[in-house]
């Protein structure tokens, strides 16, 4: 344990620390030197360009990419133009911007994605120099151009380039510059010797840092903290200004002593920093200058390069890789020589319990007396984060599981999640990784990201085990890794389609929320259209499925997996694409093959396109169908001729579709409009268009008798409904005598209750009695009850012996109803009852 | 317009076993979000017939808390004119109400400060509206384009229907299937509120046609499920066409006979007004007279709101009863009944019946002559030639040759069809499932409309009835299998396709209260239907042109 503090160095009240994160694994012959160097924050690649300039094609320099352990994962001969800088996308895509603008992008791999140019400005004066930054909008480009103008585009993967404002007395290039992201816009701070310029879309502002050493001629070197909240100056006096990027105020000022302009500086602060400073590097010297303006001096052996981070700074040489570091508050009180804070004295107690010695209860006591105990623990679990050796964490780890054990009720979500997060930070800081994440950093990019920096690795099988042991929703975790390695699979064109998709299929088998049609499009991308249709039979979704099968113009495909989703919206969507695509006769075999499609289709025809629906039928040879389309087509005719010649259309139709009743029921109707015809021209009767019933109703009404009755025989009317129609037409127009006749004409076939009823609806009782007697036995009770004789009723229902009908008529009578026939319809039901 | 439910905070959705209150806030939640799309004061254009079931989800008071100032009914020509920053047309997919929205759009006044358009969709987008807005050159004019996907609306506690009035003509006659898809996504959209069903049982090809994207859209969403302990343990799948029967006999239930006389739609039900019997049953207020000190004057006065709502909602009922008791024992309702049972009973249902014919003489409505002449053809499985075309013909006669597109109708649907086989199978069923008692007693309501329950009973496993039956299974995710506390009902949803008839939900309701039972049920169909409303819906309504 003495060790830990070994290499801590004091600042102010702080303490710095340089740790190892590995050795490197790379063998470069000259180190860094004369190399041209990318390396991504949060532990990322490492760009180098080996003697960017030379540019003879004979010996060309080489482009190569490691991992932050030096593992290397790309190298290849540079063979585009001179190349300005390197830098890395928030997706680990390797930019590398040229002499003419032009910005080519990389993926870790060493492939080639796309490139695009920063405009004609930047082509015809070429760039002096560029910076990559990043924002909350992603990953942007600044360049100054030979005419010391300033270009700007804020996210490359929405190119929008900005031409900044020209900078008031600039003759040669700026001294210094820098990107600053402030109100959500990207600016260029930029010094021109000892004048400080803002430089934003539409204006160049001079600003003045307030307090800076009156001694300095020109500002030579700037540095922007990892959040754009701080500014750091070097002055050629040798001064180091730190103050907010607003230039509101002043944090300190540091005289270094030195007055060669630094070759790189960058801010060093962490999150709660007691003691942030700024790291300034010479050639074989690194210099921490604190805001209390004390110092810390460091010999570099090998020309290295700096890499801030949210909580530090990575220094990278031909051998090394080191992380400088303020010492965070938790690892210090329980480190720190002599410290008395409860996680140092729980460290101890629990070395001491270890050695089986009875101080470790001497220290608990100790704790637990100030009640510190927890206090203590959560100090142990804290530190446990921030320290890179697992030993280390081990035994703090330890430390605060011993704690615990005195402790009720103590919340253990905390150990557990660092823990867990232990465990995967270890594992990615793997020299086989060589992602060197801090406990911080990896709470700021989140579980996701990492994720998505593993995928960008090909680290399959390590992605996949994380998810699990996170226990990330599939959907999120497994499924997702799981589509990438299969797009990447895919992409391997050595291996036939059936082996990549069926090696696909084992692999994704029912894995949750699998989008096939991703994969599919990569493939259809790649050229392997076969493939991808292939690996879209596995996709479940067919809103998906059926858009890319269209693009690849398998409609017939397209058509029967919309009908087999059941979204007819999608059906509508193929079936839309084919009509324009195919020519009609093609369109309607298609059609004709899936019977789903063909009645959707036939739907829209019906209200949009009746000539189509015609044609659908005729192709079909539907005569039934086209029957029925012809008598729909009769009904928007207001001419008679046209309407009989779509019925006669219909009657031909019915005959080849062999529908015997209906042709004749059509041709019927064709007769009766004929006959309507003949009547209102020869009688003025308006029955054009009546059904025949209303017909034969209005003839009979108008006393045209004759003419109804042809109708009558000529449809071959039964003979009840005529006479219910003839009977309900007379009584309506109160013809009593022609009923009359009528009743005697023969015998009626529907009895005479009609006619008593009738009359009776007319209101006619008198007429309704008449017929009272004709009325068969069955009914008499019935029409006497119409006719509202109780009497005759009661006669009837008695003589009939029939209880019901007695009843019936019992139900009738009224308290003025005569007594005796109310005594003697009683009797007769008590005697039918015993019966 | 009388409310035969109190609906207001929709209190009565949250009675039953299943709260189906979650549904209709889950709905109101989208509602809302859609409007705060729209910033400012806005303006609604109904498709008319949305409006009934819109106010089932929420009432204007909801509109009004999100700025909605005017609602109009969409019509042609130019909009009225209002003072708002937003007009949204809330319309159901069809293409000649686009024909409208084109219209409105571009009649707009162009010198008057501009308004905001949006299109609400329900309950789905349709990608040929949005071609027929394009076709009319106002597509670009739209802000919003949205829908809002409104499948299954609680119409009861125990009762959800997605009111698409042509789904049974649709999916039987037409072979468009859409309303089939609107169903599955229905039943999702349940499922991810009330957690996956773990079994599905199913009678018909829509039933497995259903089941068949059900099973598919889960593979779907898999992944991203909701982790919920299931509240319906089953749900069975029924096709309209497996019984054929019930709808077109009269119902002979309370709501039943309210709806076959006066018709229900969306929960109200007009009553002719000069009948509207205001009857008070005043006995719960008798009661202050008994309260004898401040404290209980106190009490009294606040079950005051309650009595009054059960009071008018008593007095409501005791007119509509009088109403229905007026036409039940009239002697023309009874003749039709007594046909009915014949037919049911299989009496004579292989001649030509003298009472359909006197109605036809007497040119009764057309609708009811077919519910009877397609009811003999049920229950006789199909008639003789010479007896379906008499029947035929007569209709075309008197009522008019156009109708032969909806003897066609009927036809195809198997409504009406010629007997092909001498073996009439319906009084086979009719004893398996014991759908008929001998000593029917009208007051049970399992009695009134039995094939349902029947069906439901057996799990859709009547292997006379038409169609193929089945069964799955559906996954739940570990740890969420129920564990069934002693005495507790089993909750089934049965999914009428094609549309249910209010006796068939009573018959349910029968079941689901029977003590012995142990099964409760909760009811969702694609419509409310009743026989008058159903054949209707199969009609073809030619616009004649006038000579």
């Amino acid at each position: 344990m003495t060790f830990v503090t070994a290499n801590w160095n004091p600042l102010g009240e702080a303490f710095y620390r340089k740790v190892e994160l590995y050795e490197m694994g790379w063998n470069l012959k000259d180190g860094l030197r004369d190399c041209l160097v990318a390396a991504a924050p949060y532990g990322g690649p490492i760009a180098l360009l080996k003697e960017p300039q030379r540019r003879s094609p004979s010996a060309r320099p080489q482009l190569e990419i490691y991992s932050s352990s030096g593992a290397s994962m790309a190298s290849f001969p540079w063979k585009s133009g001179p190349v300005k800088q390197l830098g890395w996308t928030v997706s680990d895509d390797l930019l590398c911007v040229q002499e003419d603008g032009t910005v080519l992008i990389y993926d870790l791999f060493g492939g080639f994605k796309r490139h695009f140019s920063m405009g004609n400005e930047v082509l015809q004066n070429h760039v002096m120099e560029a910076k990559v930054f990043h924002s909350p909008f992603g990953t942007g480009i600044a360049i100054v151009t030979g005419a010391f103008r300033f270009s700007l585009a804020t996210n490359i993967d929405d190119l929008k380039l900005r031409r900044l404002p020209e900078i008031p007395g600039l003759q040669g290039a700026p001294s210094c510059w820098a990107v600053l992201t402030q109100d959500r816009q990207s600016k260029i701070l930029l010094a021109n010797g000892a004048d400080l310029f803002i430089l934003d879309n539409t204006s160049c502002t001079p600003v003045t840092p307030p307090g800076l050493s009156p001694l300095a001629n020109s500002i030579v070197q700037m540095a922007v903290s990892f959040s754009y909240k701080y500014l750091a100056l070097f002055t050629d006096s040798g001064h180091v200004w730190m103050g907010p990027a607003n230039l509101k105020d002043k944090l300190s000022e540091v005289e270094t002593k030195v007055r060669t302009p630094p070759k790189q500086m960058v801010w060093c602060r962490r999150p709660k920093s007691q003691q942030p400073s700024v790291v300034v590097m010479w050639d074989r010297h690194l210099l921490v200058a604190g805001e209390c303006k004390d110092t810390i001096q460091y010999h570099l052996d090998d020309e290295s390069f700096l890499v801030p981070e949210l909580d530090g700074v990575r220094i990278i040489c031909g051998t090394h890789h080191e992380l400088l570091q303020e010492v965070p508050a938790a690892c210090e009180e329980i480190f720190k020589i002599a410290s008395m804070a409860p996680g140092a004295l729980l460290l101890e107690a629990h070395k001491e319990y270890e050695k089986e010695s009875q101080k470790a209860d001497e220290y608990l006591r100790e704790i637990k007396e100030q009640s510190l105990l927890g206090e203590a623990v959560r100090q142990c679990v804290e530190a446990a984060g921030y320290e890179h050796e697992p030993e280390t964490q081990k035994t703090l780890l330890r430390a605060a599981s011993f704690g615990k054990c005195f402790l009720s009720n103590f919340p253990p979500e905390q150990f557990v999640s660092m823990c867990r997060d232990l465990r995967v930070l270890n594992a990615v800081r793997d020299y086989t990784v060589g992602i060197p994440l801090t406990h911080s950093q990896y709470k700021q990019m989140t579980v996701q990201v990492l994720i998505d920096r593993l995928v960008y690795r090909k680290l399959y099988p390590l992605a996949i085990e994380m998810c699990r042991y996170l226990k990330t929703p599939e959907y999120q975790g497994v499924s997702r890794v799981l589509k990438h390695w299969a797009c990447c699979k895919v992409q391997q064109k050595e291996e036939a389609d059936e082996v990549v998709a069926r090696a696909i299929s084992v692999k994704l088998g029912e894995a949750a929320g699998i989008s096939y049609s991703e994969i599919a499009a990569r493939a259809y991308e790649c050229g392997r259209t076969e493939l991808a249709i292939k690996l879209l039979e596995f996709e479940p979704r067919s809103g998906e499925q059926v858009p890319l099968l269209l693009k690849m113009k398998r409609s017939q495909l397209a058509l029967s997996k919309a009908i087999e989703s059941g979204d007819t919206d999608l059906v509508y969507k193929v079936v839309t694409y084919l009509k324009n695509e195919m020519n009609r006769g093609d369109f309607f075999m298609t059609l004709r093959n899936q019977p789903v499609a063909l009645s959707l289709y036939r739907q829209f025809c019906k209200y949009q396109e009746q000539d189509t629906l015609k044609d659908l039928f005729n192709q079909d040879d539907d005569h039934q169908e086209l029957g029925n389309f012809y008598v729909r087509a009769s009904y928007q005719e207001g001419k008679l001729e046209a309407r009989l010649s779509h019925l006669q259309s219909a009657v031909d139709e019915y005959n080849k579709a062999k529908n015997e009743f209906a042709a004749k029921a059509t041709e019927e109707e064709m007769r009766l409009l004929r006959f309507q015809r003949r009547v209102e021209e020869e009688k003025g009767e308006r029955v054009l268009g009546s059904s025949l019933q209303d017909t034969m109703h209005c003839l009979i009404s108008a006393g045209l008798h004759k003419q109804a009755e042809q109708l009558y025989k000529d449809f071959r009317v039964p003979d009840k409904r005529y006479w219910w129609l003839k009977l309900s037409a007379l009584a309506e127009k109160e013809d009593w005598d022609e009923l009359e006749k009528f009743a005697k004409s023969k015998k009626s076939p529907i009895g005479y209750l009609p006619f008593v009823e009738v009359c009776v609806k007319q209101h006619n009782k008198y007429e309704a009695k008449k017929y009272v007697s004709k009325v068969t036995p069955e009914q008499k009770v019935k029409a006497h009850l119409a006719v509202g004789e109780l009497e005759g009723a009661a006669e009837a229902a008695i003589e009939r012996r029939s209880e019901a009908e007695i009843s019936l008529v019992l139900s009738r009578c009224s308290p003025t109803t005569d007594r005796a026939l109310l005594d003697r319809l009683n009797r007769a039901r008590s005697v039918t009852a015993k019966k | 317009m009388i409310l035969l439910e109190d609906r207001k905070m929709a209190a009565h959705l949250s009675y039953g076993r299943v709260n189906l209150n979650i549904l209709r806030e889950a709905a109101r939640k989208e509602l809302r979000e859609f409007l705060d799309k729209c910033a400012g004061s806005k303006a609604i254009v109904w498709d008319e017939y949305l409006t009934g079931p819109f106010g089932l989800i929420a009432q204007y008071s909801l509109l009004k808390e999100h700025e909605v100032e005017k609602m109009f009914t969409l019509k042609g020509g130019r909009l009225p004119a209002a003072d708002v920053k937003n007009i949204i047309f809330f319309v159901r997919p069809r293409l000649e109400l686009m024909d409208i929205i084109a219209e409105n759009v571009i009649s707009e006044d162009k010198l008057r400060s501009p308004r905001d358009f949006h299109i609400l969709f329900v309950p789905r987008h349709s990608l040929l509206c949005k071609q027929r807005l394009e076709e009319q050159g106002v597509l670009g004019s739209f802000i919003n384009i949205d829908e809002y996907i409104l499948d299954l609306i609680p119409y009861d506690g125990d009762l959800l229907s997605m009111e698409s009035e042509s789904a049974f003509r649709e999916c039987y006659l037409e072979n468009d299937q859409t309303s089939l898809y609107h169903t599955a996504k229905g039943l999702m959209t349940l499922q991810a509120l009330y957690g996956t069903i773990p079994q599905i049982f199913g009678k018909g090809e829509c039933a497995r046609h259903v089941a068949n994207m059900m099973l598919r859209m889960k593979r779907e969403f898999a992944g991203s499920q909701t982790q919920i302990l299931p509240v319906f343990d089953t749900l069975l799948l029924l096709d309209r066409n497996v019984d054929l029967l019930t709808p077109l006999a009269t119902q002979l239930t309370y709501e039943g006979l309210i709806d076959e006389v006066y018709g229900i739609t969306n929960g109200y039900v007009k009553l002719p007004p000069e009948n509207k019997k205001a009857k008070i049953i005043s006995a719960a207020f008798e009661e202050r007279h008994n309260a004898k000190t401040v404290g209980e004057i106190k009490q009294f006065v606040s079950q005051l709101p309650h009595m009054q709502a059960a009071r008018s909602s008593l007095a409501n009922h005791t007119s509509i009863a009088e109403l229905i008791k007026d036409i039940t024992t009239s002697e023309a309702f009874f003749d039709n009944l007594t046909v009915e049972q014949e037919f049911m009973t299989g009496v004579d249902t292989d001649k030509v019946n003298t009472y359909i014919e006197d109605c036809m003489a007497q040119k009764d409505p057309l609708i009811k002559i077919l519910r009877l002449v397609c009811m003999q053809s049920v229950c006789n499985n199909g008639l003789k030639q010479k007896v379906l075309d008499y029947y035929k013909r007569e209709i075309l006669q008197t009522y008019g040759y156009e109708h032969i597109l909806t003897l066609g109708n009927l036809e195809k649907t198997g409504l009406l069809k010629l007997q092909t086989s001498a073996r009439n199978s319906y009084p086979t069923i009719r004893k398996t499932l014991k759908l008929w008692m001998e000593d029917a007693n009208e007051q049970r309501a399992a009695d009134a409309a039995p094939d349902a329950a029947g069906v439901a009973q057996h799990r859709g496993g009547a292997e006379d009835a038409p169609g193929p039956h089945f069964e799955e299974r559906q996954q739940l995710p570990a740890g969420l299998h129920k564990k069934r506390q002693q005495g507790e009902n089993n909750t089934t949803l049965v999914f009428f396709l094609g549309g249910v008839t209010y006796a068939e939900i009573a018959a349910l309701r029968f079941l689901s209260q029977m003590e012995d039972g142990g099964t409760e049920y909760i009811i969702a169909t694609t419509k409310l239907i009743n026989g008058t409303s159903w054949v209707r819906s199969l009609m073809d309504r030619l616009e004649t042109l006038p000579f």
